[in-house]
């Protein structure tokens, strides 16, 4: 570690907070004490007294051959300390999650909006910005390969990445495919045994995760040759993993220490400024901060894959459903990123919470000149709830059936199997949560005669007095996978010691899990005062001198490194246990540690923790790996492949002026199963989030892609829901235990944003009669006037 | 050139400072209170909220040559001099609404400003005036929770008094 000091790192020393809360309470946050006195410390608040500003200069072409890059001018400028392009790069050129396609910096051609060719290190970020407009670049400008048309003929339009140079496990333009067949699988015979076949294609637009803290950190030159990069991420240790051999270090040269994250959802998942700023700092010797303006954030992260499916569904007259075909082709952009993990997760999850006896499915991630796409809140299943919802509800009104009804009849429950061939081993309650947000109290009529037009569509903008404006109610549920699935050794890794601090005994957690805003950190300190019966535990901050904890997204921290506290406390606690039984002979079997005592439930206390521990402190690591999956087979799409479900399910109440075609989600309602709610205030916070985002895919937020080039990087053009687009969000929790899982919980984070989405979009085309197959709605597409 | 102004009741000064410069950018890295955030710095998120002679501004839109002579007060101004969290504060944490906290100091300015004008503001009311803040994380239920909180404290210590 470096050993001058850096401005803002209250959070990156221990945080210490006592509580009586363990699992089940809500204790407050660890870090909101921080976080609401403005102390807290995020990636873009690290500053070091001589330190430099790093930047990108970043592609105006979506696909072009550099034929020069000349930063003779730019290091002339005053205050510029280095310039850097791929030649200067000390080790690998290549990186990424999955597959190593992506060039630290452009190599002789660009393949994407934004992407970065050469780095500038000065005193300013003012200085920086001129000093990147004075590298001159000679592109050869070529047409880029854009639609699912262009990309599926290489032949024609030709390659994203030459096939010499394919460093992916697809052919042609396709990054990833996955099919998947069960049953008897679509043929003729099949469609024949349906009463009712309905058919439908659906579109869902390019979402961005739109965090508010921008990518950022500050990359500080060790004494030892290596680096210490302090940085906003999800999984500090994939991150070293793709760093180090770019920076031609060993791993244990690069450490990382997690600097405040301002939110992530996906978007931190692949690299961004990790890199660059390391590159710049080995380059000058000093400290490189780089922080991202908007539109670089929008040019620097990876997106929710933009889909296009086609979905057919075949039932018999009474609702049971027969077969589904589908066919999801997600635009990957120049780069794979977790494309492959995504195709998979659209493939198995693309049929819904819904028993299915024939299935037919193929799944592809294409390579295009567009933006890169990636993680994302719902990874996979949430473009195809879009789809499998929408086809659900135009089959119930084919058949005269409550959209609601069939959906039960169809339902999932513990121990069907999906199409996977996988059986559901744990509680899959998919017709309950239906009945709870159907049984919700309704929000009351709009009232014309006591209206405040603030609360109507166009809100503020005094649009409407009440006139034009029609209700509707739709509905919709989901499924979801937890945890990384298809055979990957998911594993977390915790350390956790026990101490007397003060004459009391204290518990400290150390972990390298990314606190990304979700509340992982109050959740270990509640495991630890559960397990070993104190009131203090302090959080250490994460970084990579733990093993790793994995990332923070697929909804599986809690699952997996909560399970890891929950190890490591009990091996502390045995251990505990065991020195009392060296010491004084103990023969009780019953002994347990509560509220700072060893006890015995059958001989009551025996002695206080504080003087069994002494001057000695236990400090244990564990790792938590989840229960093994499969890869799903290449043809068939069969296999065990996902570790645990998760359901949610949605009313949407909306109001449509269906006049200038706005839209106002009055309430959305959210019923899910969480197995067990750790801390339920932050289980309802979580479902909240994840609603309003699927509100966002639902009603607005789309980057606009045109001709590969993105035309709506701002705030001010890509729109994220306000207060005011927001609705009251009543949510039920269900807790039914998971066997398989530590406490019996469920991931949480993602459900809610797979299943809302349809909801919404249900309630419009019930006000309006509008089909509506491409999200999101816009004003447009409700007032015909595309 | 020299930018002098009072921050959260103490006179600063900033040396140097580059006529493009934003009060954002200099109370962050000029001045040590990097409370105020960085999100669009463009006026559209309302990360970087402080007051401005008492009224509530985006300082990212603030040129920080405008500030000279004036009163600043951030996030950082908020809690008292002993650490003691303001009632707004406190309410955020108790009422859930802080999670990963980037939009937070600005929503605590903005709302701190509300319930000085109107101690009792509508769901409606608090809406419309929190609708300049974005909040990528808590779907704002927390928030209009804590904000009700906050209300109901301010109102019933009004009472006590």
């Amino acid at each position: 570690m470096s050993t001058r000091t850096i401005q803002g790192q209250k959070n990156l020393q221990d945080i210490r907070q006592a509580s009586k809360d363990g699992i089940g309470g809500s204790p407050l946050r660890p870090d909101g004490n921080l976080k609401v006195k403005g102390e807290f410390a995020y990636s873009s608040d690290m500053w070091h007294e001589d330190m430099l500003w790093g930047m990108a200069l970043r592609s105006p072409h979506p696909r072009a051959n550099i034929l020069g890059v000349d930063i003779s001018e730019a290091l002339k400028l005053p205050g510029v300390y280095a310039v850097l392009t791929h030649e200067d790069i000390p080790g690998s050129k290549f990186y990424g999650l999955e597959i190593q396609d992506q060039p630290a910096l452009a190599i002789d051609k660009v393949r994407y909006h934004g992407e970065a060719i050469a780095l500038v290190a000065a005193d300013h970020p003012e200085t920086a910005r001129r000093a990147v407009k004075k590298i001159k670049v000679e592109y050869e400008v070529l047409t880029p390969i854009v639609t699912e048309e262009q990309c599926l003929a290489p032949e024609i339009h030709g390659y994203v990445h030459e096939p010499h140079e394919f460093k992916s496990h697809g052919h042609g333009n396709i990054c990833h495919e996955q099919r998947l067949v069960s049953g008897l699988g679509v043929t003729d015979e099949v469609r024949a045994m349906a009463d009712v076949i309905v058919s439908g294609t659906y579109e869902v637009g390019m979402q961005d995760q739109a965090f508010l803290g921008p990518e950022s950190g500050l990359a500080v030159p060790a004494e030892d040759g290596g680096i210490d990069l302090y940085v906003a991420t999800q999984w500090l240790h994939v991150d070293r993993q793709q760093m180090a051999p770019v920076l031609a270090l060993p791993e244990e040269k690069v450490r990382l220490t997690l600097a405040g994250v301002g939110g992530a959802f996906g978007g931190r998942e692949d690299l961004s400024m990790q890199i660059h700023a390391s590159l710049l700092a080995q380059r000058t010797g000093k400290p490189v901060k780089i922080v991202y303006a908007r539109d670089e954030s929008f040019f620097g992260h990876v997106h929710r894959h933009p889909a296009r499916m086609f979905y057919e569904h075949g039932a018999t007259r009474d609702g049971k459903l027969v077969f589904a075909d589908c066919r999801i082709v997600l635009d990957g952009g120049a780069y794979a990123s977790a494309s492959p993990a995504v195709v998979g997760n659209a493939a198995s999850l693309g049929h819904g919470p819904y028993v299915i006896p024939n299935v037919k499915m193929h799944a592809i991630a294409l390579y295009s000149n567009n933006p890169s796409c990636g993680a994302m809140r719902g990874f996979g299943a949430v473009q195809a709830a879009f789809g499998y919802e929408t086809q659900m509800d135009r089959l119930a009104a084919e058949l005269g059936m409550d959209p609601v009804e069939l959906r039960q009849l169809n339902a999932m429950a513990e121990g069907d199997r999906l199409p996977t061939g996988q059986q559901i081993d744990s509680p899959a309650p998919v017709a309950e949560l239906l009945q709870r947000v159907k049984d919700m109290p309704l929000p009351p009529p709009l009232d014309l005669d006591n209206l405040d037009v603030r609360t109507l569509p166009g809100a503020l903008s005094n649009t409407s007095h009440g006139e034009g404006i029609v209700r509707g109610i739709g509905y919709s549920v989901g499924i979801k996978n937890v945890g990384f699935s298809e055979g990957f050794d998911d594993y977390s890794t915790a350390r956790v010691r026990l101490e007397v601090i003060g004459g009391e005994p204290v518990a400290m957690v150390h972990t390298a899990m990314a606190e990304v805003g979700q509340g992982g950190v109050t959740v270990h300190a509640q495991i630890a005062r559960t397990e070993l019966g104190v009131e203090q535990v302090t959080i250490h901050p994460a970084n990579t001198e733990v093993g790793s904890a994995g990332s923070t997204s697929a909804s599986r921290q809690t699952y997996m490194t909560g399970g890891a506290v929950k190890l490591a406390a009990e091996a502390v606690k045995q251990a505990l246990i065991e020195k009392g039984r060296r010491r004084y002979g103990w023969t009780q079997l019953d002994i347990d540690l509560v509220d700072g005592k060893v006890v015995s439930r059958s001989a009551g206390a025996l002695i206080s923790m504080v003087d069994l521990l002494g001057d000695e402190a236990i400090d244990l690591t564990r790792e938590h790996h989840h229960r093994p999956t499969v890869p799903f087979d290449k043809e068939t799409g069969q296999g065990f492949g996902h570790v645990q479900y998760t359901f949610c399910a949605n009313r949407a109440v909306v109001d449509v002026d269906v006049e200038l075609g706005l839209i106002k989600v009055v309430e959305l309602t959210a019923a899910q199963d969480v197995g067990k709610a750790l801390n339920p205030l932050s289980v309802v916070g979580q479902i909240q989030g994840g609603c309003t985002q699927a509100l966002g895919l639902a009603v607005m937020e789309e980057i606009i892609v045109k001709d590969g080039k993105v035309r709506n990087a701002s705030f001010t053009d890509y729109l994220i829901p306000t207060i005011l687009d927001t609705p009251p969000i009543p949510v039920d929790i269900l807790e039914l235990p998971d066997p398989n899982a530590p406490y019996g919980l469920r991931g949480v984070g993602e459900a809610p944003t797979v299943s809302a989405t349809p909801s919404i979009v249900a309630a419009i085309r019930q006000a309006t009669g509008i089909a509506l197959n491409r999200i999101p709605v816009r004003p447009e597409h409700l007032t015909g006037t595309l | 050139m020299r930018v002098t102004f009072t921050a959260n009741g103490k006179p600063v000064e900033a040396d140097d400072v580059w006529e493009g410069e934003s009060l954002l950018y200099v109370l962050r890295e000029r001045v040590g209170l990097p409370g105020s955030k960085n999100a669009c710095e463009q006026g559209e998120c309302g990360s970087c909220t402080v007051y401005l002679d008492g009224t509530p501004v985006c300082s990212c839109l603030v040129a920080a040559g405008q500030v000279q002579g004036r009163e600043v007060r951030t996030v950082e101004g908020l809690a008292d001099e002993d650490g003691e969290l303001g009632l707004v504060q406190q309410a955020f944490i108790d009422a859930g609404a802080v999670q990963c906290g980037f939009c937070t100091p600005g929503l605590l300015v903005q709302t701190d400003a509300l319930l000085e004008q109107d101690a009792q503001p509508s769901d409606t009311d608090i809406r419309e005036a929190l609708s300049g803040n974005l909040c990528r994380c808590t779907g704002y239920e927390k928030i209009m929770d804590a904000v009700r909180l906050a209300s109901a404290r301010k109102c019933a210590k009004a009472a006590s008094e």
